[in-house]
């Protein structure tokens, strides 16, 4: 099996976008602003964390493609471009085979949201501009087309969890050489059906919005290099009594680690992490829930932490919305520890 | 560990030993066989929602069977399966017990769709937007909307346990579901795994197709010169996949065996495809690579075949390109004149119709065809028949340029 090395980060989100700005929200450590969203029938607004405007309008915007495309595109390929960064031309050139991976729980939701509004209103008149826009993989389509790139590409739904199944994936398109490099991206959108949804399992969760991105190849980068260690089992609550058997078994699966390696969860009680007395880090505390982009901004900033010479190796834990378990772990492999890669 | 995986062996070959499918033909491999063999039709009114104010009115629609087959689900987790994982239950089931597996050990769900169970999704905005202060069955209808649910409810169903993976390239899911599967046991990142795609007929969805115009208002007819639109269906196919060797030693039965995939993108637009059909070529080359095949070894091709004006013109150039000479005595035939679209089923239910044939030694017609498309430079099957058959080619083609290609040969 080919190493996994980590060539670049993207990240949209409310903290803004690109990386510096989750990065500084992040050590900030301080939860960001929230804004609101009218929820229809509702005086009462629902708590939202938005993605700010960015400073400068992104040139790929001007793209055809991308004119119309819903907000969760536009997130997408903010993010993975800026993972991607100069190879955008080697990909557009035919130099470089790249796979493409989205990874949503609810893909362009105010879309279909929409489009489903004008055909209870109306199906004669629904709007056929807006349709094609809400299948899951519209995202990966648009960014595809504006990358040229014809190699395999897949969108993967489910919760959280998903965007670490879609890292084993990539490493095996890598492995397979289907793909000489591999954008994942995990990328939710913003809309008041996601929001109050959300409410109904948790009335003090935050709904998000963004994405992140994690771009791989089997070569190791000249400089910060960060290696994918591990990606463990997937552990759906089937057959399990519960979630925390789930974390449980995900948990054991990971080697033990050092004590100044970094765990970045998904939430901070987590039965299976009971006896972790290293640094803890949770983005969704400060930036809000945004189910696959969490799971992505997680990724994100354990990378950028490994980069950033906070830590040497970091642990990424997920329990996601369907209870599925999984965790990743990331390290500097200049300090690679024998304890710290796990034997398949 | 999903990485790195277990040291892997070099690629197996890779066998079908249960397969479970249902359309509108009915529920079960034989009626289905029977359906795809003598070439029937089985679109009629919608009834499922209400399509008054709609273009079209027709579609493939199941009348599902009033019992569901034995199952390890609670009584309240059968009360609250949907349409879609009711759909995919039926099939799973089949495969299942034709298989002959036992629940031990991890064993993965690889699963395609578009929708998922987006009556749920209806429901819930429904409400919301009616009654804004009723909450009742809100938290169960999102529980059961999100799309790995309904894999986990399969998974629950079977008392089986392992990830779930849910792929949604549009109509090239199931395929794409399918390969991918084939591809991690081909090289030993599972032992086996239970594959396949859903999809129930849900008023957004036909809405949708029916405001884009792609929707007939009659029977559709894929490769007809007057075609003008595609029919919806709804089903759900599962394969059951694993390692030759493995199911010799077993002693099951051998269904066929999967032997190449192709996947690439279309990056011309959103819902149109790029009218040579380049992608799709590519997808058809990169599946004979995987398979060692040339077009001269494929017996039977399962197009794609949509009826649209545009995806028809450019499946007919790609295969055109694909075959070269070989393409004037290539017999191809698009099973969607029988069942409809089934979008995210469709690549594999299309690749159960394949094995089929393959395991019937019969080829599926389209007997509506009415007046080929003279651009049509191969054979269309127009009425049943025998054939001596070897090897097929699956097509599935989805907006967002996904294209899949799946490479099947007759039981070793």
């Amino acid at each position: 099996m080919s190493r996994i090395f980590v060539h670049g980060q993207g990240a949209v989100s409310p903290a803004g976008w690109g990386v510096p700005a989750l990065r500084a929200s992040l050590e900030n450590e301080r939860p960001l602003p929230i804004q609101s969203l009218r929820r229809p029938g509702w005086v009462k607004p629902l708590p939202v964390r938005l993605v700010p405007p960015p400073p400068v309008r992104p040139a790929f915007l001007a793209h055809p493609r991308l004119r119309r495309a819903s907000p969760t595109t536009h997130y997408t390929v903010g993010a993975a471009l800026e993972a991607v960064g100069h190879d955008a031309d080697l990909i557009r050139s035919g130099g470089l085979r790249l796979g493409i991976l989205t990874c949503t729980m609810t893909g362009a939701i105010s879309y279909s949201r929409r489009f489903y509004e004008e055909v209870l209103q109306n199906p004669a008149t629904a709007s056929p501009m807006i349709f094609p826009e809400t299948v899951f993989n519209s995202a990966s389509s648009h960014l595809a087309s504006y990358l040229g790139s014809s190699a395999v590409n897949y969108a993967l739904v489910g919760d959280a969890a998903t965007f670490l199944q879609g890292l084993a994936v990539a490493a095996e398109w890598l492995d397979n050489g289907l793909a000489e490099a591999c954008v994942v991206i995990g990328a939710e959108e913003p809309d008041w059906t996601a929001a109050d949804a959300l409410r109904l399992f948790d009335r003090r969760a935050v709904h998000a919005s963004g994405a992140g991105a994690l771009y791989l190849k089997t070569l190791r980068p000249a400089a910060a290099p960060v290696e994918l260690a591990a990606v463990t089992d997937s552990f759906a609550p089937t057959r399990a009594p519960d979630r925390n058997e789930a974390a449980r078994k995900m948990r054991a699966q990971l080697p033990a680690g050092a004590p100044d390696d970094l765990l970045c969860a998904s939430e901070r009680r987590n039965p299976a992490w009971n006896d972790w007395t290293g640094k803890v880090l949770t983005p969704i505390e400060i930036l809000g829930e945004a189910f696959a982009a969490a799971a992505a901004w997680q990724c994100v900033a354990a990378c950028d932490a490994i980069q950033q010479s906070r830590c040497v190796a970091a642990n990424v834990s997920i329990t996601g919305q369907s209870w599925q378990a999984i965790a990743a772990r990331f390290v500097n492999p200049n300090y690679l520890k024998t304890q710290t890669r796990p034997q398949p | 560990m999903l990485f790195p995986p277990p040291k892997a062996p070099p690629p197996r070959r890779i066998v079908v030993t249960g397969a479970g499918v249902i359309t509108a033909f009915g529920a079960g491999w034989k009626i289905n066989a029977e359906g795809f063999r003598s070439g029937r039709t089985a679109f009629r009114p919608v009834t499922l929602f209400d399509v008054s104010r709609q273009r079209c009115k027709i579609a493939a629609e199941i009348d599902l069977p009033a019992d569901l087959p034995p199952n390890q689900l609670s009584r309240g987790d059968l009360r609250r399966l949907q349409r879609a994982s009711r759909l995919l239950l039926l099939a799973g089931a089949e495969a299942w017990k034709q298989s002959g597996w036992k629940p031990d050990g991890p064993l993965p769900l690889i699963l395609g769709t578009t929708s998922g169970e987006m009556c749920l999704g209806q429901q819930y905005l429904r409400q919301t937007l009616q009654t804004p202060f009723s909450f009742k069955g809100q938290a169960e209808r999102v529980t059961h909307y999100l799309v790995q649910q309904q894999g986990i409810n399969l998974a629950n169903a079977l008392g089986i346990e392992g990830q779930v993976i849910t792929i949604s390239n549009a109509c090239a899911s199931g395929a794409n579901a399918i390969g991918h599967a084939w591809e991690m046991v081909r090289r030993g990142r599972a032992e086996r795994i239970l594959t396949g795609g859903y999809d129930a007929l849900c008023h957004l969805t036909f809405a949708g197709f029916d405001t884009l115009q792609a929707l007939s208002p009659t029977p559709c007819r894929p490769f007809d010169a007057g075609r003008d639109g595609l029919t919806l269906g709804e089903g759900a196919a599962v394969l059951a996949l694993e390692d030759l060797s493995s199911a010799q030693r077993r002693g099951a039965e051998i269904l066929g065996e999967i032997i190449g995939y192709g996947a690439t993108t279309d990056t011309h637009h959103l819902t149109q495809p790029e009218p040579e059909g380049k992608a799709a070529v590519a997808a058809m080359q990169a599946a004979c690579a995987s398979a060692g095949v040339t077009p001269e070894q494929i017996d039977y091709v399962n197009a794609h075949g949509t009826a649209t004006p545009q995806n028809d013109f450019a499946e007919t150039a790609a295969i055109q390109a694909w075959a070269g000479q070989r393409a004037a005595t290539l017999t191809v035939s698009s099973t969607k004149a029988g069942i409809g679209h089934l979008l995210g089923a469709a690549g594999a239910v299309e690749a159960v119709v394949s094995l089929m044939a393959l395991r019937g030694q019969w080829l599926p017609p389209q007997t509506s065809l009415q007046t080929p498309d003279p651009l049509c430079c191969f054979q269309i099957v127009r009425q049943p028949v025998d054939a001596k058959i070897n090897t097929a080619l699956s097509n599935s083609f989805g907006f967002g340029g996904a294209n899949a290609t799946l490479i099947f040969r007759r039981s070793p």
